[in-house]
């Protein structure tokens, strides 16, 4: 790609000794140049690629040899009663999922409370260390794990629900669609609790001592502590949280929901970035690149909704 | 002696329900790895059988070696070191050298393209858009396509430029008056001091590159580029290949007494997979506690 030199040739130089060297806002931009080119290349050139939702592409046909059909496959979505009840069941799961996690996103706020009120600092430092390791193992190896653990013959868990009696027969609690909601957001905080909650004890450990004191010398109770110095103390990181996820609410990511797939729990564990992987591996290209299209739509409208949530509530925005 | 705290009732059992708590969670975040290791180096008998749950019996490692020599698991365990090295010294070379231009006022349209930089946390073209675009591009069944597309991290960046605003500013002004460039600056003042978030950006690419599958199962249809997790999904997932793959090993060790079954695979696999990552952990995790706090402050 050619370099930007007309401007910086004609700059006239103010005579300040240097009168050979670009002005420093010139150089620094050159310097950033071939990495904001990287930028466009990955992140915006794509979006050029949005061209494919308005034809009947197939891969293998060049697109100039292929219909062009307008709005059909967004009037798709509208029209066809089966195509909408698809997109239906998975924005279902889209916002369930989305909205358990954001209920839950107490846990870490209650993880680090309660763990800055135990006082042995060895096993402090033990329970940090050894509950962030599951949020550094990707998806994949989760499900490694979880079908080692709870396989029908020999897992651990139908092993030990056997032997105390409370069921007859190993369950397959993997290929089963009941609570799968549940199951998911219970994996997920069992891999992303501990490495949630680090932020929190930052903010704690930030919380002035000396109001601690004071309230110890009027004679407050431990939870008294807590409700009214600790918690309004990381209530705002709290809040800035909250709203970055609000800005992400459509974006479930599909690590998780692609690992945990199978036939039996597909219908409720489809959320919309699963639901665009799988139709883009079923080759159907421009109804993915419209359902995306869709999604990015929407994501853009919450992130500017959160923006300006954010400069009522912070006086800061996020973009 | 007159205690400040009180010890109450309520207070001890307040503590014994903290403490017992956190003990069960702490079990449940580790006793899975540690449940999956004894059942790789006990019996594959006893194993199958699920008699392995709490220690390890009739140890053996040679699950592991004979893992180790199913065709292409080599192969995979290259690319995922090689995707890792290369990927994450290209992420943190670049996120390191454009967080600190991003901290420099006087730089031409900076904070449209600062802006340009974050949207992307937030918005993208679509998966068939990105698929056609690294396709045009040439990147399928390319090495390349692991660590270019890696080089901008738009967190990395941000974590690199706050921590560099928050040094005193005085450090690179005398360095600039003694006639010191960007450059000079950026390599002799600015990496030195940011050593500590440049370990924790270190550690975060170099696990999410050992931990990406996705970018496998789509650009890659060549055997020759798929990563061990993408080799670890399709055991999972794929009980003929498995079974293939295990007649193949044990032709290669006839002699071995201790039989491989598919699970003993796949946990042997598993195992392979997640010890870099089980290692590697306890000695860089107190660099990114840091680091990630000293990014977020103001983040």
């Amino acid at each position: 790609m050619a370099l930007p030199t007309t401007p910086i040739e004609s700059h006239k130089s103010r005579g300040t000794g240097k009168c050979r060297t670009l002005p420093n806002k010139y150089k620094l931009f050159l310097m950033a140049f071939p990495f904001l080119v990287t930028t466009f290349i990955f992140y915006y050139l794509p979006i050029s690629g949005w061209i494919y939702a308005f034809y009947d592409f197939t891969p293998g046909i060049p697109l100039s040899d292929t219909p062009y059909v307008g709005l059909k496959w967004f009037k798709s979505i509208a029209q066809n009663p089966t195509q909408m009840e698809e997109v239906l069941r998975v924005m279902k799961n889209t916002v369930a999922m989305s909205t358990l996690g954001i209920i839950t996103s107490v846990f870490p706020v209650a993880f680090a409370i309660l763990l800055s009120e135990i006082r042995t600092a060895w096993f402090r430092k033990i329970v940090q260390t050894l509950t962030t390791i599951p949020n550094f193992i990707s998806w994949i190896l989760v499900y490694a794990l979880a079908f080692t653990l709870f396989s029908v013959d020999n897992g651990i868990v139908n092993i030990l629900l056997i032997k105390l009696g409370f069921i007859e027969e190993g369950i397959n609690f993997l290929a089963t669609n009941s609570n799968i909601w549940l199951t998911m957001i219970a994996w997920y905080w069992w891999k992303s609790l501990g490495w949630g909650a680090i932020l929190y004890l930052a903010a704690i450990t930030g919380i002035d001592q000396e109001l601690y004191e004071a309230a110890e010398v009027d004679g407050a109770s431990r939870f008294r502590k807590i409700w009214h110095i600790t918690v309004p103390g990381i209530i705002p990181t709290f809040f800035v949280l909250l709203i970055l996820s609000i800005g992400n609410f459509i974006n479930n990511g599909v690590d998780q929901y692609f690992a945990f797939q199978n036939a039996m729990n597909k219908d409720s564990i489809e959320v919309l970035d699963l639901y665009v992987y799988n139709i883009a591996f079923a080759n159907n290209f421009p109804f993915a690149t419209a359902v995306s299209m869709l999604k990015s739509v929407i994501s853009v409208m919450l992130l500017f909704m959160a923006n300006s949530m954010s400069k009522i509530v912070r006086g800061e925005s996020i973009i | 002696m007159r205690k400040m705290r009180k010890t109450t009732t309520g207070g001890i059992a307040f503590q014994a329900i903290n403490y017992t708590l956190f003990a069960l969670f702490t079990l449940t975040c580790i006793y899975p790895f540690y449940y999956l290791f004894i059942n790789t180096i006990s019996s594959n008998d006893l194993s199958a059988a699920g008699y392995i749950t709490f220690y390890p019996r009739e140890v053996h490692f040679d699950n592991y070696m004979n893992v180790l020599k199913i065709d292409g698991l080599a192969e995979a365990a290259y690319v995922s070191i090689y995707r890792t090295v290369v990927g994450t010294l290209l992420t943190v070379g670049a996120s390191a050298f454009l967080g600190y231009l991003f901290t420099k006022n006087e730089m031409w349209l900076r904070k449209l393209i600062y802006r340009m930089l974050i949207v992307t946390m937030y918005f993208s073209a679509g998966l068939i858009p990105w698929y056609i675009t690294m396709n045009n591009l040439g990147l399928t069944n390319n090495y390349l396509a692991y660590v270019l597309p890696t080089i901008i991290t738009p967190f990395n960046i941000i974590l690199v430029k706050t921590f560099i605003e928050a040094l005193p500013p005085s450090l690179e002004e005398s360095a600039a008056i003694d006639g010191a460039g960007y450059l000079k600056i950026f390599g002799s003042i600015i990496v030195p001091l940011i050593t500590p978030i440049l370990a924790t950006i270190t550690i975060f690419s170099a696990v999410t590159q050992w931990n990406s599958f996705i970018d496998t199962a789509f650009l890659m249809t060549d055997t020759k580029y798929y990563t061990l997790q993408f080799l670890l999904w399709r055991y999972l997932n794929e009980s003929t290949s498995l079974a293939a793959l295990i007649r193949n090993s044990q032709d290669m060790a006839a002699s071995v007494q201790h039989m491989q079954t598919p699970g003993s695979v796949r946990m042997t696999v598993t195992m392979i997979v997640v010890f870099p990552i089980l290692i590697i952990y306890p000695f860089f995790q107190r660099f990114f506690v840091k680091g990630i706090l000293i990014g977020a402050v103001k983040g």
